[in-house]
């Protein structure tokens, strides 16, 4: 029997609290009036307004958004193609080291990531900037892709694509017709995944980039170190914002690809 | 072989060798970029590494290269105790925050599988909801709370826990929150995932026994979540061992850990040498676990 005893849900409530009370905080803070940030002034958008005439602050997330389109799109291109390699081309040659190159960069602290992507673009004498940063998210993000959709690949009826075949599809007119529409929740959700690491990086940026690149992350570390102030408060309360409801339409559109995907499993 | 045929096994090898040879390129040859540059010399030239290799001088120039490469960096390592006390500082943080985050995400995972499937589903998506926000975001929010005459200190005056308002900010504990607060979901995920799937009839079997609900949690839930427990584990210790923003915004100046060091040297002292052998040392450290991690992973992807 399953049953919720006080204490489990004891745990459960601090567990939220906790999670979500340092992010409440910085958005209520975002709207004090108050210059002093712990000193509470009343409420007012005057942070959101200073921020409209902060144009490096703006160039800076525009930056970072087409970085993040770029690199996200052609992670999960890579990662989708990994993926497939992975679970259906059965053992080829060189699939240990493969996997390997999949599994690793997960868990490869950033800072090792970033510095040795910088040194090959050093190596090979490539200017660093905007696109020397699209390349080392994109290898960053499609390892991530690759383990989404792998999972989605391997949990699927593969007798479908038996049948597709056995009716003389051909194979990429199989993965077209067939096996894609059933990952597209998985691609869809890895892009997000994608877009969201290539948004959130700073390490790894701050290696990669050059003149004229500044990213929105590495912006924001510049002045965060200097402590906390009430224009970042409204900046991060933003990002929060869109965050939010990218996530929460990225879960409604994932739920209906699930209701739609469940008959056809069944 | 028909025509299609080879067509068909062309565009197979094209789904293998476009992703493969992209991971070489840009994760293999990289990482043997590092640990070439961590055998060269620091000089005042760009780059300010030395002996730097050029395919023009051939064979003579391959084995002059080669001649130019020394393990002293490493050497240097060993002397210096500023790295060797950055090393054994970031294995003690990501240990003790590694063993907190299990101590903390467990009883949370296992309270999730408690409650009613459907509520399941959206206490997860509330879980890892935060983490979609920008990691710098969810720091930053930490320092808002820990400063000086920030909310937690005013929560603690007014309570008259404190008569002194203590300093959190530039402190081990500022860093333990911040590592608690960022990779919590890291760890709940996985102790879910093994949790959820583990069958209740084993517990009802030790009930019906006569077994004490502690005793059963001890007996049977807690070894059959091992695997959860060795993943989340892993995959909280290994990137915080190099972790950045977090000591680098919420902890002191005193020791840095080992990703501050390497960031150090890279940028404000532009030894890349001698960063780059730090970053070698480190993937040696970690060798183990993501081998590990690799494996459990591998695992259990192919048993689903």
């Amino acid at each position: 029997m399953r049953r919720l005893s006080p204490l489990n849900l004891a745990v459960l409530l601090t567990g939220i609290v906790f999670l979500y009370l340092p992010i409440v905080i910085l958005v209520v803070f975002s709207f004090n009036a108050s210059r002093l940030v712990a000193v509470w002034g009343g409420w007012s958008t005057h942070w959101y307004a200073v921020l409209a005439g902060d144009f490096a602050l703006l160039d800076s997330a525009f930056i970072s958004l087409r970085i993040a389109v770029i690199s996200a799109s052609a992670a999960t291109i890579l990662g989708t193609l990994a993926a497939v390699a992975l679970v259906r081309f059965g053992r080829f040659r060189g699939r240990l080291l493969f996997a390997a190159m999949i599994y690793a960069p997960l868990v490869m602290p950033e800072v090792i990531t970033g510095l040795s992507m910088l040194l090959l673009f050093v190596a090979i004498s490539i200017d660093r900037g905007f696109w020397t940063v699209v390349i080392a998210h994109t290898t960053m993000a499609m390892c991530f892709v690759a383990v989404i959709v792998q999972s989605r690949l391997v949990d699927f009826d593969v007798s479908l694509e038996e049948a597709a075949m056995d009716l003389g599809a051909s194979p990429a007119r199989t993965f077209v017709a067939v096996t894609l529409p059933l990952i597209l929740p998985a691609i869809a959700a890895s892009w997000m995944l994608a877009f969201a690491l290539s948004l959130d990086d700073l390490v790894i940026a701050s290696f990669t980039t050059g003149p004229g690149a500044t990213t929105l992350p590495i912006r924001i570390y510049s002045e965060v170190r200097l402590g906390v102030s009430p224009e970042m408060n409204a900046v991060c309360s933003i990002m929060i914002g869109v965050v939010g409801i990218a996530v929460i339409a990225a879960s409604l559109l994932t739920k209906l690809g699930a209701a739609r995907g469940t008959p056809a499993r069944a | 072989m028909t025509e299609r045929q080879a067509q068909r096994s062309f565009l197979a090898k094209l789904v293998v060798w476009v992703p493969y040879a992209w991971l070489v390129a840009l994760f293999l040859v990289p990482f043997l970029i590092v640990v070439k540059i961590s055998l060269s010399q620091t000089a005042i030239a760009q780059p300010p590494y030395t002996p730097v290799f050029h395919l023009a001088s051939g064979w003579q120039g391959l084995r002059s290269f080669f001649a130019g490469l020394s393990l002293d960096n490493y050497a240097f390592l060993g002397t210096d105790p500023l790295y060797v006390l950055s090393y054994l500082k970031s294995v003690e943080i990501a240990s003790f925050s590694t063993l907190l985050l299990l101590v903390i995400g467990y009883p949370i995972a296992y309270a999730v599988t408690r409650t009613p499937r459907r509520a399941q589903a959206v206490l997860m998506v509330l879980i890892i909801l935060p983490f979609w926000t920008s990691f710098l975001i969810r720091i930053y929010a930490w320092m808002n709370i820990l400063q000086h005459d920030g909310p937690l200190n005013q929560l603690l005056l007014a309570l008259h826990i404190v008569r002194e308002p203590p300093a959190w900010l530039s402190t081990n504990t500022a860093v333990y929150i911040g590592i608690v607060y960022s990779y919590l979901p890291f760890m709940v995920l996985p102790l879910y995932a093994t949790l959820e799937k583990l069958d209740e009839q084993l517990l009802e079997a030790a009930a019906d026994l006569g077994c004490p609900r502690w005793k059963t949690f001890w007996l049977v839930t807690l070894p059959l979540s091992a695997p959860g427990v060795l993943a989340g584990a892993l995959l909280c210790f290994i990137p915080i061992v190099g972790e950045f923003v977090i000591p680098d915004l919420l902890g002191g100046s005193q020791t840095s850990m080992i990703g501050q060091t390497i960031w150090t040297e890279f940028f404000a002292n532009k030894d890349w040498p001698t960063a780059s052998a730090v970053a070698v040392v480190l993937v040696c450290l970690l060798v183990t676990p993501i081998v590990v991690f690799q494996h459990q992973t591998m695992r259990a992807t192919e048993r689903n």
